[in-house]
């Protein structure tokens, strides 16, 4: 309720001159000549570089290090192993906020998995310090090992991450399940994955004197900055973090990891600058992951086809040493109108890396999970598999009972099953061809929360009539400088090329997190909210001013525009120079905060609706999709054109989870076989020949006061299920594992 | 990184003996240098030997080690009378690579056994001796063909498999002169020590590669790739084929298998069995499992037996139909369209 009276409360600026544009990145022009500097593009003078080895075995102890052969080797300035390497101020497994994780600094001989880091080698040259890196020629006295959900270690555990309940009970399953008409068991696994950002990450720290800059890819500036400060025992006044540019996150650039912390120690002891950029290979183990499910869901019918119960367990892996649960399970939370609904998730501990919020974490494999345990239901129910979605659509959430902010699902599924061209599927599979070639279509439902993080804006109106406005948001390619400076347009009354935004840089007021699809909303309605204060101090001095064609207004009487408040009860108007020069003011300077105040009453997610046409080989079991088409109601859609690119992003990142992605473990060795982009693959264009996503339009007033939920995210969900179940109906082979493999289907 | 010294051969005269490895593409040395499994002391960059040509010979064509892969792929008269080599090109790599990427490079490729790449597990291909590394590890894609227990890794190149398919011949030049070996038997096979004997002595260098005459085998001739991902991807099997075919009789037929072996696998039995018969999907079913006469998997890969029969009976079903007019969108994939309707 706090939202809409701030609506209320900014009655003179309105969106929608601005947003609702479908307008091309601002920063698209110096990332395509190759202007946009990246955090590995800083070479500042006495630059050294720095490279980590990493652990062969994936557990045991470092029982030798040829530091003298390293330290040798022409141009290597530093070697530091856990004997001499520079200690954090506090310990590395302190947990001062959510989102951290243990800071792998150096701090013992320990192997606890393979591809950890256990020294580092500093030279002149980056050449120089990866060869010394070589020749630590690292000794172990290795353990055995686990890194498989089969032989790891089980743990139960009340949360999975972020403090999220490990088990949801509503209703009575066992009650609801003996009286069910139908019962239907699914069990589907997903596999290990991996962020693979094209840029990886990476870090250049220079220290003058106390203060400290750092230059880093990072989708949380100013919680990062807290991070650092925390770690390294400064005040956070002291450190400067640039983080202009990008090169993807995918959620493993909102985490800190101790390479950067090492980075900064080192910069700080030998007193000189450090650069420290992941090799490729060392993406694959100390920077996160999504860890691989196993998932079991079972449903129960009645009759006519409704839900009576849904169970839905995870089991996943974590490290031995610290714990983030892929919490898979929560998918069916919200999703289906369940009256009883059981979810769960068991721990198992391996030797491998901690494992890290990855796009649409838990969501994804959860989502895909769900979905084809959907499909079992509606064929055990004798329902077209839309038609069934349809009978058990939830009208509140049913596992809070709570009312939907917005749900525009009807009209996702009802648009994109029309562009599908789905009514008329035959129900049995392996009932379509073409040629020789298997044809099947499939379907699932997309669903992603809103949430909302902290952020606050400044927004200056000047005496020229442009603007600047700041806040350390984070663009990962996702385009949010250009979607935020629409909205601080509007927010201004002004026309978007009058904006300087100013932003990526820790000394601006904290833009909160780029993730978990709420960058848009919660920087966009502090940005929102800083250009609307902006406004209401500059019609405060029109309309108080006899002089003003404004005068006598009243300070809620009046709109801006274009440069310009206009009375509402006449023609007249006065431009925000004017005002300005007449006041005898340089500037406005306007302040905002975008959060979510208090317990929401309603449930919000952004949902969609997603139909897949698969082609697959019958002799070879190759599967191609041939079609996939999308339809989401995600709130007020700021920027259609990178809204699109944005779902269809997602729903690619789908392609890839449901056919191709999966990082592959020998278990003898703990260590990956595939852990490159060669061996690890991730779809091509040539994988993507006709793709589409729509959006519906949706008014939601609760969600927070501009109406704006997020896309970044829910492409994920929906798509996997969906191309899974398009396989089915082509082959009749229910997918028991994702990816498939074309050896799974001949 | 190892320190090496660089130097550039500007003649034939002055690579043929030259100490080092040969730099041509680049494309798989240095990433070989780049993670540790390759660290030669001495670089010879052979890319701007006068090598770079196609030229008409005897019949057929002789193409320089240094021509890109790319230019191959485009060559009108590549396109006319190898096929098959063509669509086997442009199924490869990715069109930077392929612009990169010599002949002679992609003949000398390494494997990209994951046991090879890793400079951590034991391998006789890299140091002799050690052992194989893949052997009862993750054996997916690794051979069924012609493989020991010394090593079990597959070549990679699709190229190959295709020039083997049409008899061509590498020539090669030493300290010792001139040589030439059928590139069929250019890649050894495994011994029961490790990978065998190097293709090249020290000093040796590809110049050539003949193609002889297709003859009407130009019009019958296909290329056809299994993989996940539809580009930048290694084939888990592929197969090259080319017939002639006279009044529906088949009268000659090659066939040759990519990524079962650790050199493209020449199907003799199953050519033989083509010759003569009449060209029926029945005849190539029958062939296709002479094709893999003697596979046997080498750890969790018994499916690709299967694969390999099924895509060699989808070559020749292809090959049959005839090269099409223009090479398909998406080259050698099992969705090239054109027998999918």
């Amino acid at each position: 309720m706090d939202d809409l009276m701030n609506l209320q409360g900014q009655g003179h600026v309105r969106l929608g001159s601005s947003a609702g544009q479908a307008l091309t990145r601002r920063d698209g022009r110096l990332k395509v000549t190759g202007a946009a500097t990246y955090a590995a593009d800083n070479r500042p003078d006495g630059l050294l570089h720095a490279v980590l080895a990493t652990a062969g075995i994936a557990k045991g102890r470092v029982t030798q290090l040829d530091v003298a052969a390293a330290a040798a080797h022409p141009g290597v300035v530093k070697v530091y192993t856990p004997e001499n390497a520079p200690r954090l101020a506090i310990s590395p497994d302190e947990k001062i906020h959510p989102f951290v994780w243990r800071m792998e600094t150096l701090t013992d001989d320990r192997v606890r998995y393979a591809g950890q880091p256990i020294a580092l080698v500093l030279a002149e040259t980056l050449e120089a310090a990866t060869e010394g890196a070589r020749l630590l020629a690292p000794r172990y006295e290795a353990e055995p090992h686990r890194v498989t959900l089969d032989d790891a270690e089980p743990f139960e555990t009340d949360t999975t991450v972020f403090g999220r309940p490990a088990t949801h009970v509503s209703g009575d399953v066992e009650a609801a399940r003996s009286g069910a008409a139908h019962h239907v068991e699914a069990t589907v696994e997903t596999s290990q994955q991996y962020h693979n950002s094209i840029e990886p990450h990476a870090i250049t720290a220079r220290w003058d004197g106390a203060r400290l800059e750092i230059d880093t890819p990072n989708q949380a500036i100013g919680l990062s900055k807290q991070t650092f400060a925390a770690f390294l025992g400064i005040d956070p006044s002291q450190i400067l973090l640039r983080s202009p540019f990008i090169g993807g996150g995918f959620g493993s650039k909102a985490i800190l990891y101790g390479g950067q912390l090492l980075a900064v120690l080192a910069a700080r002891e030998l007193g000189r600058p450090v650069k420290l950029v992941l090799r490729r290979d060392q993406m694959y183990g100390p920077v996160g992951h999504r860890a691989p499910t196993r998932q079991a869901l079972q449903i129960d019918l009645d009759a006519e086809g409704n839900i009576a119960a849904l169970e839905h367990d995870t089991v996943t892996l974590t490290s031995s040493f610290d714990q983030f649960l892929e919490s898979a399970s929560n998918a069916s939370h919200s999703l289906y109108a369940a009256p009883n609904l059981r979810t769960t998730h068991h721990g198992r501990r391996a030797d491998v890396g901690t494992p890290g919020p990855m796009r649409a974490p838990g969501e994804a494999p959860g989502s895909a999970a769900l979905e084809i345990a959907m499909d079992a239901a509606a064929r055990s129910a004798g329902l077209d598999p839309l038609e069934f979605r349809l009978k058990n659509y939830a009208e509140s959430d049913p596992s809070t009972g709570q009312p939907f902010s917005s749900k525009g699902l009807r009209e996702c599924y009802a648009e994109a099953a029309r562009l599908f061209g789905w009514a008329g599927r035959p129900a049995e599979p392996r009932s379509l061809r073409e040629g020789r070639l298997l044809k099947g279509w499939g379907m699932g439902t997309a669903q992603f929360p809103c949430p909302m993080f902290q952020a606050a804006a400044h927004a200056t109106l000047r005496a020229d009539g442009t603007a600047v406005i700041e806040t350390s948001a984070a663009d990962m390619g996702q385009g949010a400088w250009t979607a935020l400076a629409q909205i601080a347009a509007d927010g201004l009354g002004i026309d978007l090329d009058k904006v300087e935004f100013r932003s990526g840089h820790s000394d601006l007021p904290d833009a909160g997190v780029a993730g978990g699809s709420g960058h848009t909303a919660t920087a966009g309605t502090a940005l929102f909210n800083a250009g609307a204060d902006a406004v209401r101090q500059l019609a405060e001095l029109a309309t108080t001013d006899p002089a003003s064609p404004l005068f006598g207004a009243g300070n809620a009487g009046v709109t801006a525009r274009a440069g310009r408040l206009w009375r509402n009860d006449d023609e007249r108007s006065e431009s925000y120079e004017d005002i300005l020069a007449r006041a005898g003011l340089d500037l406005v300077r306007g302040e905002g905060k975008g959060a979510r105040e208090g317990e929401p009453e309603r449930a919000m997610f952004s949902h969609g609706a997603v139909f897949a046409e698969v082609l697959v080989d019958p002799d070879l079991g190759q599967v191609r999709v041939s079609r996939l088409i999308g339809a989401f109601a995600a709130g007020r859609i700021v920027n259609p054109r990178l809204a699109r690119s944005q779902l269809l992003g997602g729903m690619i990142w789908g392609i890839g989870m449901a056919l191709q992605e999966e990082a592959v473990h020998d278990a003898r060795t703990g260590r990956l076989t595939n852990a490159d982009l060669a061996g690890y693959h991730v779809p091509v264009n040539a994988d993507v020949p006709m793709i589409e996503a729509l959006t519906v339009h949706e008014d939601d007033p609760y969600v927070n006061a501009l109406g704006i939920k997020g896309v970044g995210e829910i492409g994920v969900t929906g798509t996997v299920g969906a191309i899974g179940n398009a396989v089915w109906h082509a082959t009749g082979v229910q997918p028991a594992r994702f990816p498939i493999h074309p050896e799974s289907l001949i | 990184m190892n320190r090496f010294e660089y130097t550039r051969a500007e003649t034939l005269g002055a690579a043929v003996g030259a100490e080092g490895a040969f730099l041509a593409g680049g494309t798989n040395l240095l990433d070989l240098m780049k993670i540790g499994v390759a660290a030669p002391d001495r670089l010879v960059d052979i890319s701007h030997l006068p090598l770079d040509r196609i030229e008409e010979s005897a019949g057929g064509l002789r193409i320089g080690a240094m021509v890109r892969n790319a230019d191959i792929a485009r060559d009108p008269q590549v396109l006319a009378r190898y096929p098959a080599l063509a669509e086997a090109l442009l199924s490869g790599a990715s069109a930077q690579l392929r612009n990169a990427a010599t002949t002679g490079g992609n003949v000398m490729q390494a494997t990209r056994c994951s046991y090879f790449q890793d400079p951590l597990s034991p391998c006789n291909r890299r140091e002799p001796g050690s052992g194989c590394g893949a052997l009862g590890g993750v054996t997916r894609t690794h051979a069924v063909l012609g493989w020991t227990e010394g090593c079990i890794a597959v070549h990679p190149s699709d190229m190959c498999v295709a020039l083997a398919a049409y008899d061509a011949v590498v020539e090669i030049t030493g300290p010792g002169g001139l040589r030439e070996v059928a590139m069929e038997e250019f890649h050894p096979l495994p011994d029961a020590e490790g990978a065998g004997a190097p293709s090249l002595s020290p000093g040796e260098i590809i110049t050539h590669i003949r193609l002889p005459d297709p003859g009407p085998l130009a019009r019958h001739g296909r290329y056809v790739k299994l993989r996940e991902r539809t580009s930048f991807a290694f084939a888990i099997v592929s197969a090259a084929a080319a017939l002639a075919i006279e009044d529906g009789v088949i009268t000659e037929a090659r066939l040759a298998l990519g990524g079962v072996a650790a050199r493209p696998w020449r199907c003799r039995k199953a050519e033989e069995a083509l010759k003569g018969a009449l060209a029926t999907a029945e005849t190539f079913a029958r062939a296709s499992e002479l094709a893999t006469d003697g596979a046997r998997p080498s750890g969790d890969n018994a499916a690709k037996i299967v694969l390999a029969q099924r895509i060699a009976a989808r070559a020749l079903e292809r090959a049959a139909a005839g090269t099409p007019d223009r090479l398909p969108a998406l080259p050698a994939s099992v969705f090239a369209g054109d027998d999918n309707g």
